[in-house]
């Protein structure tokens, strides 16, 4: 019976229907299966196949996301039981996310933010427009193994520098690492200001953030 | 480059990709749009104008509602044709449907350096030499703030780039870097010890800005307050819209072209309500995110339908076009750029732009090439010879030489050919060599292409700006610099 539910959830994931998710996640709830089981042998399969054909150049970044978000949902209505059973899964490292101070595009953040959570990361993104100091503090309170900062424009870029210099002067380094990204941002620009890291794109952020937690 | 004298004798090619009943389809497609979703406009003095003319206002979200009357009243009063002023009058630029003007693009923040050939982060250097070269290009009609000057304190870094710019050029300048009111305010004021006045800068436009919306359908603060300032100060301001198919924008082109519509004649809408019959402009570079990568790709048939189909609404909403051509997705001047500028530039021009975005950046806008700038300015005078159309006059028919001839002759030593192929366009970095020279010297003309940039950059002499305007220019950056600091 749970091979039929999991067979359902996998095709969930590969459809991207957020809703066919959501309802199965209710449903292994309604029949005691256990939520480490549901994920791990129900939603990450289906988003395996998915990763593995997008790899292959088959499936699209917006099939790849659909499928994330997918998954997302139904981890979102499975986390609850997963607490009162004391079970979780496991946490490849603790990511803080956010868009600089001065700068409000986040769609290129977001992306990378949905797909290192759907990578095992447990990701906290902080919004847009984000003050330095708030990095920190959260990079503190989540116990943070990487900060990442998105920017969009050059006239803002320069909050990157601010952020790297914040996390340095508040201690958390080198346990806490700082990735940029955004279009001004390059490697040389991550070398220039100190940072651990650049990614061009999203799919290289979580290759990149998941060699730094040594994943 | 004129095309206006031209369709005298030739007609000037038009290409139309959408019907008139499309484009009406879209425009209340776009107002429906506009009053039903909204719009984000995350500015104080953006809301309270909003409100104060009729619009639902949510504060909590800075999301607009416009009714269509209001929308439409107000786009109405926008100046259909005026002119972008230069510091030198012989090259001001006449918006006014008849004109195709070329610009640099902007605003890269990396250089392929022009002696080492290593791709470096750029400076205000960068800004000042890239200014130096385009004010030579004849092909070049003004400037956009090609690359941004990186080891500046960015409190000034837009207004040391337009010292800069107008320290090596008498072309008109604009800019895309100027983002908050403060910043915009010292902008004018320098415009208008160039213009000489506030009231010559309103007459005179050397300076116009450009902002980026915020795809999907919203606004930053800053660049609104700062377009704001300009159009206050009847400096024209335009409004470009990069909605992109599947990433900030709908996966269609025509969902698309509604998104990005609604960005830009929701804030031009918003300029005429505070200002009417402020200089407004239309800007777009629309184009689909590449499905794999999640990048913007910068060319494609996607984006070329684009180009000509933004120009169709401007048209619609009577206001200028200034279009994101060129700005290849290739990483160094080749096939690829070759053809995305070709075709990007061509079915913009072809279309009607007004103001065609720009030459010399490669990797979608991001790394600054002179060799890729000169290579883009023999584009730019490919287009500019296909819109000249083709005369028909009597010279052009040439009856007589044809009847010279005859049959079986040839018109190489003909007195009318040595005339008339003055019409003819001459290629400078199209390789027509035999292949037993190709051979010999394979990199020849993208060499060339570059040697001219350098010989540019080294010996070229800009009209200077007057001693006295300097120091004046000087002290206004000055100025905002201690006020920044201040402000903290």
């Amino acid at each position: 019976m749970s091979e039929e539910l999991f067979a359902q959830m996998r095709q969930a994931v590969i459809d991207g229907d957020s809703a066919a998710s959501a309802a199965l996640a209710e449903q292994a709830l309604a029949d005691n299966v256990p939520p480490l089981d549901a994920i791990e042998k129900g939603f990450v399969p289906g988003l395996t196949l998915v990763g593995e054909q997008f790899g292959a150049g088959d499936l699209f970044l917006p099939d790849m996301m659909l499928a994330a978000r997918a998954m997302q949902k139904a981890i979102a209505i499975l986390e609850p039981e997963m607490k009162r059973q004391s079970t979780q899964r496991h946490v490849v490292g603790r990511v803080v996310l956010g868009t600089v101070k001065g700068d409000i595009h986040e769609i290129g953040k977001n992306l990378v933010g949905m797909m290192l959570a759907t990578s095992g990361f447990e990701v906290h993104d902080l919004g847009v427009d984000v003050a330095p100091e708030r990095f920190v503090s959260a990079a503190h309170e989540h116990n943070a193994d990487i900060v990442g900062v998105s920017a969009l424009l050059t006239t803002t870029m320069a909050g990157q520098r601010t952020v790297v210099e914040q996390i340095e002067a508040a201690g958390l380094r080198p346990k806490c690492r700082v990735v940029v990204g955004g279009a001004p941002a390059s490697s040389t620009w991550a070398s220039e200001i100190g940072a651990d890291g650049y990614s061009e794109d999203a799919i290289g952020a979580v290759a990149l953030i998941r060699g730094l937690v040594g994943a | 480059m004129n095309t206006a004298s031209a369709t005298a004798a030739g007609v000037r090619p038009r290409l139309e990709v959408l019907s008139p009943a499309a484009i009406r389809r879209i425009h209340e497609a776009t107002l429906e749009v506009i009053e039903r979703v909204g719009v984000r406009f995350p500015s104080e003095q953006a809301l309270d104008l909003w409100a104060a003319h009729g619009a639902t206002v949510d504060r909590a979200t800075s999301i607009v509602k416009v009714p269509a009357h209001i929308m439409e009243a107000a786009l109405r009063t926008a100046p259909p044709a005026y002119t972008l002023a230069a510091r030198n009058p012989a090259q001001d630029l006449p918006l006014d449907g008849h004109h195709v003007h070329v610009a640099t693009d902007g605003c890269g923040i990396e250089v392929l350096d022009p002696w080492t050939l290593e791709v470096r982060r750029s400076t205000l250097a960068d800004v000042g030499d890239i200014a130096r070269v385009a004010d030579a290009l004849p092909e070049v009609g003004f400037h956009w703030v090609a690359v941004s000057a990186q080891d500046v304190d960015p409190a000034t870094r837009t207004h040391e780039e337009l010292l800069a710019v107008w320290r090596n050029s008498t072309k008109h300048v604009q800019t895309e870097t100027v983002v908050t009111g403060p910043d915009a305010r010292t902008a004018i004021e320098m415009a208008a010890v160039v213009a000489g006045g506030r009231e010559a800068l309103r007459a005179r436009p050397v300076l116009s800005l450009m902002q980026c919306t915020i795809s999907p359908l919203a606004h930053d603060g800053g660049p609104i307050e700062a377009s704001l300032v300009a159009a206050e100060a009847g400096v024209p301001v335009g409004f470009m819209t990069m909605a992109s198919c599947a990433f900030s924008g709908p996966a269609t082109i025509a969902g698309s072209l509604v998104v990005g519509n609604a960005e830009v004649i929701s804030a031009m809408a918003l300029m005429q309500l505070a200002y009417p019959g402020s200089p407004v402009y239309y800007a777009a570079a629309q184009t689909a995110m590449d499905l794999r990568s999640g990048a913007y790709t910068g060319g494609g048939p996607e984006d070329f339908l684009f180009g000509a189909a933004t120009n169709e609404l401007a048209d619609f909403y009577n206001v200028p076009l200034s279009m994101g051509a060129f700005a290849t997705g290739d990483k160094r001047s080749g096939w690829q750029s070759g053809l995305e500028n070709g075709l990007s530039s061509f079915m913009a021009s072809i279309s009607g732009a007004d103001m065609l975005l720009g030459v010399g950046l490669l990797h979608g806008s991001r790394i600054w090439s002179f060799e890729q700038m000169v290579l883009d300015c023999e584009i730019a005078s490919i287009v500019e010879a296909m819109l000249r159309g083709i005369p028909f006059d009597d010279e052009a028919l040439a009856l007589e030489a044809i009847a010279e001839v005859g049959p079986g002759g040839e018109y190489l030593t003909l007195p009318h050919t040595r005339k008339a192929m003055k019409g003819l366009w001459k290629a400078t970095y199209m390789d027509r060599r035999t292949y037993g020279q190709w051979l010999d010297d394979p990199d020849k003309f993208q060499r060339e292409a570059l040697e001219k940039a350098r010989r540019l950059i080294r010996e070229h002499q800009p009209e200077p700006l007057d001693p006295a305007l300097d120091a004046e220019l000087v002290s206004l950056v000055r100025r905002h610099r201690a006020a920044a600091l201040v402000a903290g």
